[in-house]
């Protein structure tokens, strides 16, 4: 186990220092690039918070979708192992499986909760869509 | 090639060009572009052959190296012209290139104004331009949709093959490219490739389309719209394809209830191109095309992130347009989700 700072205290720091020194400091191409940077250490720390449970959920979306497997130890397996899945779930699509019926309504849900995921993690206001 | 060199090869064309007993060029810098695709922008001071001086705002668009695959310049100055002659507002072309900088390129007026969108949507000057983009922009895609192909030699453009209806075709294309890049699954996707294909529109019509129709291609001003850029990717296709992408989420800018760019609503929008003489709008039709633009914006982002993979820790391009390559890959989901919810609806 590392000391203190933690991981997310220490993305916090460079944040800040992005978002407080580099954007007001620079113009054009750098400063929308200092925001880009800010921007990702955000998603970055979304990530590093949300990954495990993700990971799990997806794991068990697919296995209600293809049936329960067995799910492997460390993240790294699993990330490819969701992945392995996922690329059947396509062909499944591609057959033509999805088209109808409940299966369909089962991949939209699955699909709805994995981009839902996705999103909380890469743009949150995303997800808060403004109607009139 | 260094600003200075470019500097005074661009001196000795303008010379030749007008004649001039003298040419200055003042302010040039690079906008925008990497080591493949440039665009600068100058001021050339001219001195006739009377004595008369004059300033010209120019715009250089330059290929420092071959672009596959991409509209050349030689195209991009012929759209422009043809554009600018049908009443489109398009920064007026000024000169055609030759081999003077030894590389493509062509010369345009500079048009002035304010290109972000965020101002458009956000800032009190431009209220005025608010309330009349949607129904400016919806009449200037008319004319586009207008402009005579073949009297204009613009047959050259990407087409569709002549026994293929354009939506079918493009959906094709887009495809093939999904699945020769894609890095990663991604079954939102192939839900929409199987939806749009039990959706496909027969029609057979083609015009000149922009292909890249949208709030963040346009110069405005506190009046609204003076000009419509970045033309690199039209071809000739069905126009829908155009009022579609015009409406694509991404555009809007947190403005999610004006689908127009974050201006305008579709009806509006419709009516205006309607009014200028556009196709009538079948909005089943137009549905069709606006989810297919967020299938393409998707794809459009797997290739980004895909440059970015390949290019990892090498390539040409500086390390902050490579971070913003990388970081468009995580971009992907929200055209997913908008393709989820116009999936549900049925």
């Amino acid at each position: 186990m590392q000391d203190r700072p933690t991981y997310d205290e220490l993305l916090a720091a460079v944040e800040r220092f992005l978002d407080e020194e580099i954007v007001p400091n620079s113009e054009g191409a750098r400063r929308f690039h200092g925001r880009v940077a800010a921007n990702v250490i955000r998603i970055v720390r979304r990530e590093l918070e949300r990954e495990e449970e993700q990971l799990a959920g997806e794991w068990a979306g697919l296995d209600g979708l293809l049936g329960p497997a067995e799910q492997p130890q460390g993240r790294s397996a699993l990330r490819d192992a969701i992945a392995a899945r996922t690329e059947e779930l396509c062909g499944r699509i591609r057959a033509g499986e999805a088209d109808s019926g409940p299966f369909r309504a089962a991949v939209l849900a699955h699909l709805r909760r994995a981009v839902r995921d996705k999103l909380l993690v890469s743009n949150p206001a995303w997800l808060e869509e403004k109607t009139s | 090639m260094d600003p200075q060199q470019l500097s005074e090869r661009l001196t000795e064309f303008l010379q030749r060009l007008h004649n001039a007993r003298s040419v200055q060029i003042e302010g040039l810098r690079l906008l925008t572009g990497g080591a493949s695709r440039q665009t600068w922008s100058f001021d050339a001071v001219i001195e006739d052959a009377d004595g008369q001086r004059r300033t010209l705002p120019l715009v250089l668009r330059s290929d420092p190296r071959p672009s596959p695959g991409l509209m050349t310049r030689e195209v991009e100055y012929r759209l422009l012209k043809a554009a600018g002659e049908e009443g489109v507002p398009v920064p007026k072309v000024h000169a055609m290139g030759d081999d003077s900088l030894g590389m493509p390129f062509f010369l345009m007026e500079r048009v002035e104004g304010e290109t972000i969108p965020r101002r458009l949507l956000r800032d009190d000057i431009y209220a005025e331009a608010r309330a009349s983009m949607a129904a400016q922009l919806g009449a200037i895609l008319a004319k586009i949709h207008r402009v005579p192909v073949e009297r204009h030699g613009l047959d050259v453009l990407p087409a569709p093959p002549p026994d293929r209806a354009p939506a079918e075709a493009e959906l094709d294309r887009y495809e093939q490219t999904y699945r020769a890049i894609t890095p990663e699954p991604h079954p939102a996707f192939e839900l929409a490739f199987r939806w749009l294909r039990q959706r496909l529109p027969e029609s057979s019509r083609r015009t000149l389309v922009h292909g890249d129709y949208r709030i963040g291609n346009v110069i405005f001003g506190p009046e609204g719209a003076r000009a419509i850029l970045d033309w690199e990717l039209a071809h000739i296709g069905h126009p829908m394809e155009d009022l579609g992408w015009v409406c694509v989420r991404s555009w809007r800018f947190g403005n999610d209830d004006l689908p127009v760019g974050g201006v305008g609503t579709r009806e509006e929008f419709w009516r205006a191109y309607e009014a200028a003489g556009g196709a009538p709008v079948d909005p089943d039709r137009v549905r069709f095309w606006e989810a297919f633009g967020n299938l393409r914006w998707g794809i459009i982002c797997i290739g980004q992130a895909k440059a970015y993979l390949d290019g990892l820790g090498r390539g040409t391009m500086p390390p902050g347009a490579q971070m913003e390559l990388g970081s468009i890959g995580r971009r992907i989901a929200e055209t997913e989700w908008e393709l989820l919810k116009l999936m549900e609806k049925g």
